[in-house]
């Protein structure tokens, strides 16, 4: 064979043993581990998979923040003022995680409707805000007085 | 008054950018060499004028004008002044204008080692270069201008800078990042300089390689103190969290260590050259789309500034024309400058055109992985994110495939090799490591972990191969004893960025899996036992900082009763903003980390602690520092030195040769 055209073949071959190899990674690893984002209206709907873990987003429920007295257990509400879903985490919470805040929390729901939080995530300024839970707010504001948490 | 001055100069330097975009372009169209003469001077002229906006822009925070918008909205005057100066770039508007100071201190430099160059191809060059400052500078003025007044409602004081932008590693991360980002412009620009002139030959490829040498080794001493930044600071002792914006600085990075690679074969071999042309732009546009991912605010990010969907479509239809134009010139001119230079299957081509593929590869996984919830989210499909676990998934695999290859290329030779050499050359190392491997299984402390065995061994591997490569180097030759300069800048650049690499990878792998964490409630007197250290609670207090007052706990650290070190984690409560900050202490060393991080006070004298151990984690940085390093040391070569002396004036080039 032509040397260049031998070079040719060489880079064609790699090339689709290389992407093919590759593309079969990242549709494995794409299938376990994304994580989709639901507003509590829709959790609370029923919308959200138990199964598999999820992301959920909102404001932090003012007054709702309970903390245990012994360990690192917190749990409190997330709500997008149509709907409310209690998460419980067990760590260390993020320096500006509070309540009236924007807050995303990442786990698996129970059979209760409660999320198992591995990870809370709260914004990292004072002017910034997730866009998931901008775009979950968007179009509903604060009520006047504090939600009646169910 | 001074705001004013640095907008008048900020319009100006726009103005000198314009001229340098068109003049010496036109000049290179028409061989008009007195147009082409100006490039130079115009490129100076843009850096003085950009340079005398920033400094006004540093004065005005200094000198707490909070009239001034950027500075009312992240300084104050409680702030320590070497923290009002790292401000200036601590927010949308004033990094941006670091950035085109930074390129245009690029462009600076061009001008000053490029006289060697022939006219044509320095006129084109920094042509190139002031169009991409155009963008910028215009970006600048119509969309984040820095010296925006708030009059007549001026602030007494201001918001403050973000707290956890108030530290020392902010004042050089993005500086340097920045360097690499745009310094990734040259490259890009001696590409498009290229293919306009239709001279793709060895000499471009020495001219743009040691320029891509250095902001690429810049790339990755920014990207390296961007990790260690978020170590320390963030207070989760992460280092690498896959963040969209982490991934917008390591695509370009992942191309470019294609590009510095892809440019070796170009130099030496003239081959690959077209691709690496495409390599060069395709860095470049992964620099933009950084910057776009940054900026505009679309994904979810500890970098994202408030969000405003106006500079968002400015970027991307930055991106859009950088790209679309630069792709339009490659298929114009490209098949004109293709090469017909043969290789065989096994030689040092084959071995580099491996790592080009692994390396585009990684890059377009990571973008797909980056890309995906935004993608998802434009058609409605929902809205996604992805986490860490997919790019360790596909990222991982695809370091370790390229790593068997990374002892053998340095020692292959180019055009035609023999496995047979290599496995003579390579046989001892290979079997140095696998026993080494081995060992450690039988003679560790701890239980025999795989993962960590593999790192070993392709880490040794890596490793070896560099030595064995260096030792053959010193030892050949016809005269005896060790010849110490064949160990040329080159060489010793490569070296260093490979067993920098190793290092990387053996410490990645080792701090992931051999990490310890506690996350637990301790009150004073309590003690808590991580591996063979202990951590006790001594004491509680509070300490006031020149803007913020902390909660202090001090810890002792022992290890089987003798005392090792005394930390005092931090939780401190900014004044201006009221925000709180978690400041970590850490007692560290060459193989292990100890990091105590406070969460919130529970109960009385008690609080939520995060104790962890970290073994080799040093490891990441020193070996990211070694890369960098490297990647600067190659500069010095003497066939790069030789460009400089070249006679200045291309035209009258016969009577330099003669002299």
């Amino acid at each position: 064979m032509h040397p260049v055209r031998k070079q040719r073949l060489i880079l064609v071959s790699l090339l689709v043993v290389l992407s093919s190899a590759a593309i079969g990674l990242v549709t494995f690893a794409l299938r376990d581990n994304i994580n989709l984002f639901y507003p509590p209206a829709d959790v609370v709907a029923g919308k959200a998979p138990t199964d598999r873990s999820i992301r959920l987003g909102g404001m932090v429920v003012e007054g709702s923040i309970e903390r245990s007295e012994t360990d690192l257990d917190t749990t409190f509400w997330v709500t997008d003022y149509e709907a409310s879903v209690a998460v419980r985490y067990s760590g260390i919470l993020p320096d500006l995680f509070a309540e009236g805040e924007g807050v995303v929390a990442e786990g698996m729901l129970n059979e209760s409707g409660m999320l198992v939080a591995s990870q809370v995530l709260a914004k990292h300024d004072e002017n910034y805000m997730p866009p998931e839970v901008a775009a979950a707010l968007e179009g509903k504001s604060a009520p006047a007085q504090k939600p009646v948490l169910p | 008054m001074i705001p004013e001055l640095g907008h008048v100069s900020l319009i100006i330097a726009f103005v000198l950018a314009i001229g340098l975009a068109a003049v010496p372009m036109w000049g290179a169209l028409r061989r008009d060499i007195a147009a082409m003469n100006t490039a130079p001077s115009l490129a100076v002229g843009v850096t003085v004028f950009v340079g005398i906006a920033f400094a006004l822009l540093a004065v005005s925070f200094l000198q707490d004008d909070f009239s001034v918008a950027v500075v009312a909205a992240n300084s104050n005057s409680l702030l320590p002044p070497i923290f009002k100066f790292s401000a200036v770039w601590g927010n949308h508007e004033g990094s941006l204008l670091l950035w085109v100071l930074i390129l245009s201190g690029w462009m600076t430099a061009v001008a000053y080692f490029s006289r060697g160059l022939p006219l044509v191809m320095v006129a084109r060059v920094l042509s190139v270069m002031g169009m991409v400052a155009v963008g910028f500078l215009a970006f600048s003025l119509l969309t984040s201008n820095p010296f925006e007044r708030l009059l007549p409602n001026t602030p007494l004081d201001g918001n403050d800078l973000n707290p956890l932008l108030q530290d020392p590693g902010l004042i050089i991360h993005p500086p340097l990042l920045y360097m690499g980002y745009v310094g990734l412009s040259v490259p890009f620009a001696f590409a498009i300089a290229a293919l306009m002139g239709g001279r793709l030959d060895a000499s471009w490829a020495r001219w743009s390689r040691p320029w891509t040498n250095v902001a690429w080794g810049f790339l990755s001493l920014g990207i390296m103190l961007g990790s260690w930044w978020a170590y320390y600071e963030l207070g989760w002792g992460g280092w690498w969290f896959w963040d969209p914006v982490e991934n917008a600085s390591f695509m370009p990075w992942l191309m470019g260590a294609a590009l510095v690679h892809s440019l070796a074969v170009t130099e030496k071999r003239g081959v690959f050259r077209s691709w690496t042309v495409l390599l060069a732009i395709f860095a470049f546009s992964l620099s933009l789309l950084g910057t776009f991912l940054v900026r505009s605010g679309v994904l979810t990010s500890v970098h994202a500034f408030a969000a405003d969907p106006e500079r968002g479509l400015f970027i991307l239809i930055f991106l859009a024309l950088v790209v679309g134009g630069s792709l339009l010139l490659y298929a114009l001119r490209a098949p004109s400058v293709a090469s017909r230079v043969a290789y065989g299957a096994v030689s040092r081509e084959s071995l580099l055109m491996v790592n080009n593929l692994v390396f585009i590869v990684s890059t377009v996984v990571v973008l797909l992985g980056t890309l995906f919830p935004l993608i998802m989210d434009a058609f409605s499909l929902g809205k996604y994110s992805v986490g860490p676990p997919y790019f360790n998934a596909v990222f991982v695999p695809l370091m370790a495939l390229l790593m068997p290859f990374m002892a053998v290329g340095p020692l292959s030779r180019w055009r035609e090799d023999s496995a047979r050499r290599w496995l003579h050359e390579l046989l001892v190392p290979g079997l140095g490591v696998m026993v080494v491997a081995a060992l450690l299984g039988l003679l560790g402390k701890a239980a025999f972990n795989i993962w960590i065995a593999m790192a070993v061994l392709l880490s040794g591997w890596v490793a070896l191969g560099v030595i064995k490569d260096g030792w053959r180097r010193l030892s050949s030759g016809m005269t005896s004893g060790l010849q110490w300069r064949r160990l040329s800048p080159s060489f010793l650049g490569m070296a260093l960025a490979h067993l920098g690499f190793a290092g990387v990878v053996l410490g990645a792998v080792v701090v992931t899996q051999e990490s310890e964490e506690h996350d637990l409630r301790m009150a004073l007197g309590d003690s808590e036992l991580l591996g063979a250290y202990r951590f006790e609670l001594q004491s509680l207090g509070q300490q006031a900082g020149p803007n913020y007052l902390a909660d202090q706990a001090v810890f002792e650290v022992s290890r089987n009763g003798e005392p090792i070190a005394i930390l005092v984690p931090e939780k401190r409560r900014y004044f201006a903003s009221g925000q709180i900050m978690t400041e970590a202490a850490i007692d560290a060393s060459l193989w292990r980390d100890l990091y105590i991080a406070l969460g919130e006070p529970i109960g009385d004298n008690a609080w939520a602690v995060r104790l962890q151990y970290k073994p080799m984690v040093r490891w990441l940085w020193l070996g990211s520092l070694m890369i960098g390093f490297g990647a600067l040391v190659t500069v010095f070569d003497r066939r790069y030195r030789s460009q400089a002396v070249r006679n200045p004036v291309p035209q009258t080039g016969a009577k330099a040769v003669a002299s």
